[in-house]
């Protein structure tokens, strides 16, 4: 079973959620399909480092982990504070910072 | 062992094609559930054990979890038809891209060439992904950016309480328009937000500070639908 | 001190004084004390002058031309070209000339332009011009020449509209300077065929190589001649690129008598004698040049006859003088021709300062019909004005007389055709006398007019309100137009001290040359520059005798024919401008030459203008060139602008589009 597989997964993921960042209204959905693209990313980092056979691989994939879960903390904070604000929960509505 | 691998990363990918797909948004977050415990066998088969759990404990378990918490606040089921999609042009074009990068993608790995792909991988050693060897990784070469992840940690946390915590005047609902607070206001008010403030309401210790001039003038910049006319200068 | 040290400082200090009046007008000095500067500057640079000639007659006569460069101001591609002077006995002269009268002529400023709010620009232009005459006259090459020759055409329109809110003025600048710039062309033009042959532009290897690089009198050496004598006519005002001159009297006086009559006009004189190798081997450019000044003499000379404001008729004076000058160095009669440029600095310095007197009692006004009986009132000027009217006149023995008589004896002596020449230099006499002394009897006998009594009484007329003297616009007394203070000769003595020595030298200037041999200093003095020259002068003694008796006998039936018909008899004028009225009409219009101008020049070009703007201008340069190019701009930055939506997918889309773009370009590299 070569890497070569997992690593298609992988790309096949992060084009599934590419296309839902672009397809999606609803933030939480956008936020989810960054997700995927992160777990994408997992995936091919854990396909190269099982080729290499150390554990860096491993690591890298922890804490991009870490920075997921970060990143949708702020992220679902953000949305909590528009709902407050009663703004709609639309990407294509909140297009205030335009040149 | 393909069997395995093959029914795995099916169901990872019915899972990333419901996120994307479905209506309402709470079944997207159930859908990645079920993607990200596919996934984590994937990493299982991939000899990664201490990721694997830690993809289900943390990941499924505790982000998704707040994923559905915000989900049932927020709702956004309300008005599902119009915040479903984008419309024709624009799906056919994020479809097309993609397609694209998937195949540029496919293209590039599939067509290296690289002999290291085509194998089955290094010999792995004994210890090769469980925890003791996770965390002498982490704790001897990688200390920095375990420093680093923690440390970011931290600010998420401070950052997300920052940006979620009441403020004075937000959920009144007797006010039209909801008065926008810049976070020079929010700087000087800051016994406000507290928990007793939320819960027992005003007449406590700080009053609510009159918005200054400054900050009505920047309500006034902000407006939104207002743009640049883009008529002939002069040369 | 050696020569070169001191034929440097005289460039140097005129500089010095420009500078110093420039950077202190505005503080630190006052009142006269730039007047003073300046005066002081030039005075210093006449020393020097005198210096220089000191130590250039101590050198053997074969080695008086010295030249000495400070630096290489170009040298590349086979252009040399040397900040370098040339000093010889023609430029010693010059400079002599130039510095002399001009350091009277600034002590006499001092005085006439006192109340003037513009004084010490006055003389920083004053001291720059000087500064530019001298340079133009040390150069030691063609290039420097020119540089020299474009600086004093600038200072003359610094000066021409000196008083710089007065239209009249301004318009006259342009004008002169426009014409000057005519010129201009031709000179630099023609030094560029003479470059393209020779490939140098230093005078001692062009006048050592003009014989071998030419054939005689070869047709493109005659067009590069021809190219410069346009240059030097148009400075020196020669028909027919004159007309700046007479509206070049809008200057204030001391402009006119320094630049005007003096030194600027001179200035092609110089470049004639100086080129004289070059001419001599062209002898069909120098034909040009003598005919163009015999017929510049004539006609200026006829319209002195008409003219009615003074300064005007004083300025086709000197253009008909200056044509004696032009005719003589082309006709290879150089030590004629720079005797006659010396006197007639002298004594027409002299005529213009009396004029600015005259002007001064008079309030402004410069109308000769408006003028009379002076006599008692302005003696000093009065005495002035006889002086330099009977040296202008060649009366005998004094300067004038002896210079006119050198001039047309030497032309003379060529033979041939030049009698033509030599008789219609007789006849400008005769014009000459007659104007002169037209312009002397109408302003200074008869009934005193009301300026005239006033002073008599010692009291200067003052007019109720400035007014332009050529339209009767009213003006103010601030800057830009002349101080409230009228300054007359009899009152102020800078000017009369000034105007005492130009009288003096006027008198007795003729000393230095006088004929049959008797006194040949200024020929002797002159020799080592002209040694190379190739035409003869055949002595001629009966030539000679016949010149002085046609000269005196002209000067005196002159004058007394002008007495009879401007005193005794009074309406004569009149009658005769009735009987030859068409004729009287064509000088009273100078020819039409203004009109001409105007006509086959001025309104072809201005024409020529308008239409290339509204074609090629407005649609191609404003219309494809700019505005396309701005057009360009703006359609690049409108799409840049529409991507600033805001639209977060629109972003993403931007993101995810860039990075399979990328990862293609990379694949496509690596295949």
């Amino acid at each position: 079973m070569s890497v070569n597989w997992y690593l298609v997964v992988s790309a096949l993921i992060f084009s599934i959620g590419a296309v839902g960042v672009l397809i999606r209204r609803n933030p939480l959905v956008v936020l989810l399909c960054l997700e995927l693209m992160l777990n994408a990313g997992n995936l091919a980092l854990l396909g190269f480092s099982r080729t290499w056979g150390d554990g860096d691989g491993q690591i890298f994939a922890l804490i991009v982990l870490v920075v997921a879960a970060c990143e949708v903390a702020i992220g679902l904070g953000i949305v909590v504070a528009l709902y407050r604000k009663r703004l709609p929960i639309d990407v294509d509505e909140l297009r205030e910072l335009h040149g | 062992m393909e069997i395995l691998f093959f029914l795995f990363s099916i169901v990872a990918l019915a899972g990333a094609a419901g996120v994307v797909a479905l209506r309402n948004p709470f079944y997207c977050v159930l859908s990645l559930v079920v993607h990200l415990i596919a996934l984590a066998l994937l990493f299982l088969l991939l000899e990664a054990q201490f990721v694997a759990v830690a993809q289900i404990v943390v990941y499924a378990g505790a982000v998704m979890v707040l994923y559905v918490f915000v989900v049932a606040y927020v709702g956004g089921g309300d008005k599902p038809a119009p915040l479903w999609r984008a419309n024709a042009k624009q799906r056919a074009l994020a479809i097309a891209f993609g397609v694209a990068l998937f195949v540029e993608l496919c293209v590039a790995l599939l067509g290296t060439g690289l002999s290291s792909l085509d194998g089955d991988g290094a010999q792995l050693g004994a210890g090769y992904g469980s925890p003791g060897q996770i965390g002498e990784l982490l704790l001897v070469r990688f200390l920095l950016p375990f420093e680093l992840a923690s440390f970011l940690l931290l600010v998420a946390a401070v950052g997300a309480v920052a940006l979620a915590g009441r403020r004075p005047g937000i959920d009144d609902d007797d006010l039209p328009v909801a008065p926008r607070h810049g976070l020079v206001e929010f700087q000087r008010s800051a016994a406000t937000g507290t928990m007793a403030e939320g819960v027992g309401g005003y007449g406590v210790t700080v009053p609510m500070p009159e918005p200054s001039e400054a900050v009505a003038a920047a309500h006034a910049d902000g407006l939104p639908e207002q743009s640049v006319p883009a008529g002939e200068g002069t040369t | 001190m050696s020569l070169q040290t001191a034929a440097w400082l005289v460039l140097a200090m005129p500089l010095a004084g420009t500078i110093l009046i420039a950077l202190g007008s505005r503080g630190l000095l006052t009142g006269k004390a730039s007047g003073w500067l300046g005066t002081v500057a030039i005075g210093a640079a006449f020393v020097f002058s005198l210096i220089t000639l000191v130590k250039l007659q101590d050198l053997p006569s074969e080695e008086r031309h010295v030249a000495s460069s400070l630096w290489d101001l170009a040298n590349v591609a086979g252009v040399q070209i040397k900040l370098g002077i040339y000093v010889d006995p023609l430029s010693t002269l010059m400079i002599l000339i130039v510095s002399g009268v001009s350091s009277l002529i600034h002590l006499y400023s001092v005085g006439y332009m006192a109340s003037d709010r513009g004084y010490a620009r006055f003389f920083a232009y004053l001291n720059f011009f000087v500064f530019s005459m001298l340079l133009l006259v040390l150069a030691g090459n063609l290039a420097l020449l020119i540089v020299g020759w474009a600086f004093v055409g600038a200072a003359s329109y610094m000066l021409i509209s000196y008083w710089y809110r007065r239209t009249t003025a301004t318009t006259a600048g342009i004008k002169a300077f426009v014409i000057n710039a005519v010129g201009d062309i031709g000179l630099v033009l023609g030094t560029f065929f003479i470059f393209r042959e020779m490939g140098v532009l230093d005078y001692g290897e062009l006048f050592g190589g003009v014989q071998e690089a030419f054939p005689k009198n070869d047709a493109s050496l005659v067009a590069a001649m021809i190219l410069i004598l346009v240059g030097a006519f148009a400075k020196s005002a020669q028909v027919p690129f004159h007309t700046w001159l007479p509206d070049a009297m809008e200057g204030p006086t001391p402009v006119s008598a320094l630049i005007h009559a003096a030194t600027m006009v001179t200035a092609g004189v110089y470049l004639i004698g100086r080129l004289h190798p070059l001419f001599e081997w062209a002898p069909t450019a120098a034909d040009v040049g003598v005919i163009t000044g015999a017929m510049t003499l004539l006609i200026a000379g006829t319209i002195g006859l008409t003219a009615t404001d003074l300064k005007r008729v004083i300025a086709y004076s000197t253009m008909s003088q200056i044509g004696y000058m032009i005719m003589a160095v082309s006709a290879a009669a150089y030590v004629g021709g720079f005797f006659h440029l010396m006197t007639h600095a002298f004594f027409k310095a002299l005529l213009f300062m009396a004029a600015g007197s005259l002007i001064a009692a008079m309030a402004g006004e410069q109308s000769l019909d408006k003028m009379s009986g002076f006599r008692k009132a302005m003696p000093f000027t009065f005495g002035c004005f006889v002086v330099g009217g009977l040296a202008l006149s060649a009366f005998p023995l004094f300067s004038g007389f002896f210079s006119k008589d050198a001039v047309l004896y030497e032309i003379g002596q060529r033979g041939g055709w030049y009698v033509v020449v030599y008789v219609i230099g007789y006849l400008g006499s005769v014009l000459t006398v007659i104007y002169t002394w037209r312009m002397i009897f109408r302003a200074f006998w008869g009934e005193p007019c009301e300026q005239a009594r006033q002073l008599e009484h010692g009291h200067l007329y003052h007019a109720p309100h400035p007014v332009n003297p050529m339209t009767g616009e009213l003006e103010d007394s601030g800057v830009g137009f002349p101080g409230e203070e009228h300054h007359i000769a009899e009152q102020t003595w800078q000017m009369k001290w000034a105007m005492s020595v130009l009288a003096g030298l006027a008198v007795i200037g003729g000393v230095i040359f006088l004929p049959f041999g008797i006194m040949d200093s200024l020929e002797t003095f002159l020799e080592p520059a002209f040694a190379d020259s190739i035409i003869e002068h055949p002595e001629n003694k009966g030539l000679e005798g016949l010149g002085i008796g046609l000269t005196s006998v002209l000067a005196i039936a002159g004058i007394a024919a002008a007495y009879r018909i401007w005193v005794q008899r009074p309406g004569t004028s009149a009658q005769l401008q009735g009987r030859f009225a068409a004729v009287h009409r064509l000088f009273v219009n100078k020819w039409y030459f203004d009109e001409l101008i105007d006509l086959l020049i001025v309104r072809p070009f201005a024409w020529a203008g308008r239409w290339s703007r509204d074609s090629f201008e407005r649609i191609v340069v404003n219309g494809l060139v700019v505005g396309g190019s701005t057009g360009v701009v703006k359609a690049g930055s409108a799409a840049v602008r529409a991507m600033q939506t805001g639209l977060l997918r629109g972003y993403a889309a931007l993101v995810i589009g860039g990075l399979a773009a990328v990862l293609l370009y990379f694949l496509i590299r690596s295949a």
